[in-house]
């Protein structure tokens, strides 16, 4: 067998090789989306979305309150969790110095890189066991801890990538340093930063170990945000490893539910960026 | 700019047009002055003892080969240079009589404007680049908005193209026009002085010739200092100029003088090519 043979079968061996992995890698998420659709598609009704669950073993019922709940936590977190991450993140592009800097990015890394069930246990201590007792406010407050690195890291990174050149461009004409940054330097972020946070967002969207001892479960509507709340996640995480094959059903629905108002709210993100860049560019 | 073409344009730059006869005019009048100014990037000293002054509405030029510090320069005269980390300076920069080191910065600023070697227009439309100066200063309501972009606008030789079109953004326009927004922006604050850092480095001929025949109607008004690498453009545009070297002024005189007959060696090597 000649060289240019055997380079040619090298060739070969190797791109089909690489093909394989890149099939395996794409197909897993089509795998899941399959399956998602395929058995919540078929669990879902107009009960799913209407309906409070009902008790173990009964056939029928929704999670309308699961539905609620995880909005009301995402709303909790994003609200404690959104301004910390985007006011920490204009200090350290604008203000902070080069040691601290680099020592609050590291600790937001490590922050980040927390197990998300290790955030619940802490919420737990902090939160639960100071009120004695489950609340969506418990919950929130552990979202929101997973969210702020992600916005610090968004904001920061997108601060840092506007040029110098506006920063001078507005104090050479008088501005203060506080207004060039609110003024000009955000505003030329923004689709960065907006991006970040909505990607914040999906992620805690999804989050169950820190819910589980924080806002727990319920049953029943909550009546305020001080009580024990029940989130999509949770609902998912109850009703699989249960024994009962129609709560299992119901759990795929919730899935895919949970997975669609991700989606959605990406693809939300996304056209209002794009028009934004529109209106922008003229 | 790379180093090849600029030599060959210097050989034809040891004839240059006669700058406008000052001879009938009055002597002008000191608007700027540095004396014995130093300036430090931590431990590197920028600037060296600089001893200048710069006429009010008259062009001067600033040249020099790269790093020499003619930008350096330039950029303390309005204190922008303060946002670097570990600038420091001793001397006296004199605006009027009064020390520009010791004046509340943002009205400093407002006084003297600054057009930067790219056009750096905000990410707004044409007329909030316009505004936002004169909203940050607290002008506005002194006379109707329109009115203000409309007239620096004008003088920026930018009306007529952008008139239909004011609330699109600003990044929609060319190279050259963005510069001229950027000029028209530093006008609206109505400064005394403007400082051009290299504002034709980033553009194409045509752009370049408006700048300068630009620059040559706002003289009229404004005190104007400019920092070029075109030693031709020194030519055309200045009255008076100044050559940088290493961090010191080397020579300062009429710009013919510069030209024609320098009295340093350090200039007649630059201006012939010799190096730089």
């Amino acid at each position: 067998m000649n060289r240019t043979a055997r380079r040619n079968i090298t060739n070969n061996v190797m791109l089909t090789l690489t093909g394989l992995c890149t099939i395996v890698t794409s197909s897993v998420l089509f795998l899941i989306l399959g399956f998602l659709v395929f058995n919540g598609w078929r669990s879902l009704n107009l009960d799913f979305f209407t309906k409070l669950p009902l008790s173990a073993g009964e056939v029928g019922g929704g999670m309308a309150n699961a539905i609620v709940g995880s909005f009301e936590l995402i709303l909790v977190a994003a609200v404690i969790g959104i301004p910390v991450g985007f006011l920490g993140g204009i200090y350290l592009a604008e203000f902070g110095g080069k040691t601290f800097s680099m020592l609050v990015r590291y600790t937001a890394d490590l922050l980040n890189g927390v197990p998300s069930i290790v955030i619940g246990i802490f919420a737990w201590t902090v939160v639960v066991v100071k009120m004695h007792h489950f609340s969506a406010w418990a919950g929130g407050f552990a979202l929101s801890m997973m969210m702020v690195p992600i916005g610090l890291r968004a904001t920061e990174q997108f601060l840092r990538a506007v040029p110098d050149s506006l920063r001078e461009g507005s104090l050479a004409l008088g501005a203060s340093k506080t207004r060039t940054i609110l003024q000009v330097v955000v505003p030329a972020a923004r689709q960065g930063i907006l991006t970040g946070m909505i990607l914040g967002v999906a992620r805690i969207a999804g989050e169950t170990a820190p819910l589980l001892f924080t806002s727990f479960n319920n049953q029943y509507w909550a009546k305020n945000l001080d009580e024990p709340t029940a989130s999509l996640p949770v609902m998912i995480y109850t009703h699989a490893i249960s024994p009962f094959d129609d709560w299992h059903r119901q759990a795929w629905a919730a899935g895919l539910v949970l997975l669609v108002l991700v989606l959605l709210a990406n693809v939300a993100c996304r056209w209002v960026l794009s028009r934004g860049m529109a209106a922008q560019r003229g | 700019m790379g180093a090849m073409p600029e030599s060959a344009k210097m050989n034809e730059t040891t004839v240059p047009p006669a700058p406008p006869a000052p001879s009938t005019e009055p002597p002008p009048r000191g608007k700027l002055k540095a004396t014995n100014l130093n300036f430090y990037y931590g431990s590197f000293k920028a600037l060296h003892d600089i001893n200048v002054e710069i006429s009010e509405k008259r062009i001067t030029a600033l040249i020099g080969p790269s790093g020499c510090g003619k930008s350096t320069f330039l950029r303390t005269l309005n204190r922008i240079n303060e946002t670097v980390k570990g600038a420091r300076y001793d001397g006296d920069v004199l605006l009027d009589g009064s020390n520009v080191l010791g004046m509340d910065v943002t009205a400093l600023r407002r006084r003297i404007g600054m057009v930067f070697q790219r056009p750096n227009p905000f990410p707004k439309s044409i007329f909030d680049n316009i505004a936002y100066g004169v909203r940050v200063n607290g002008m506005a309501g002194k006379r109707p908005m329109a009115e203000i972009v409309e007239h620096s606008l004008r003088r920026a030789a930018l009306w007529d193209e952008v008139k239909d079109k004011l609330n699109q953004s600003a990044y929609g326009l060319s190279g050259g026009q963005q510069q001229r927004l950027c000029i028209a922006r530093a006008l609206a604050v109505d400064p005394e002085i403007l400082l051009l850092d290299e504002p034709c480095s980033a553009l194409d001929p045509v752009s370049t010739a408006e700048i300068e025949e630009l620059l040559d109607e706002l003289k009229e008004h404004y005190t104007l200092a400019i920092v070029t690498h075109n030693m031709q453009q020194a030519a055309r545009v200045a009255e008076f100029t100044g050559f940088f070297l290493l961090g010191r002024l080397i020579e300062f005189d009429k710009t013919d003088v510069i030209f024609k007959r320098p009295s340093k060696k350090e200039t007649e090597d630059y201006i012939t090519g010799r190096f730089g």
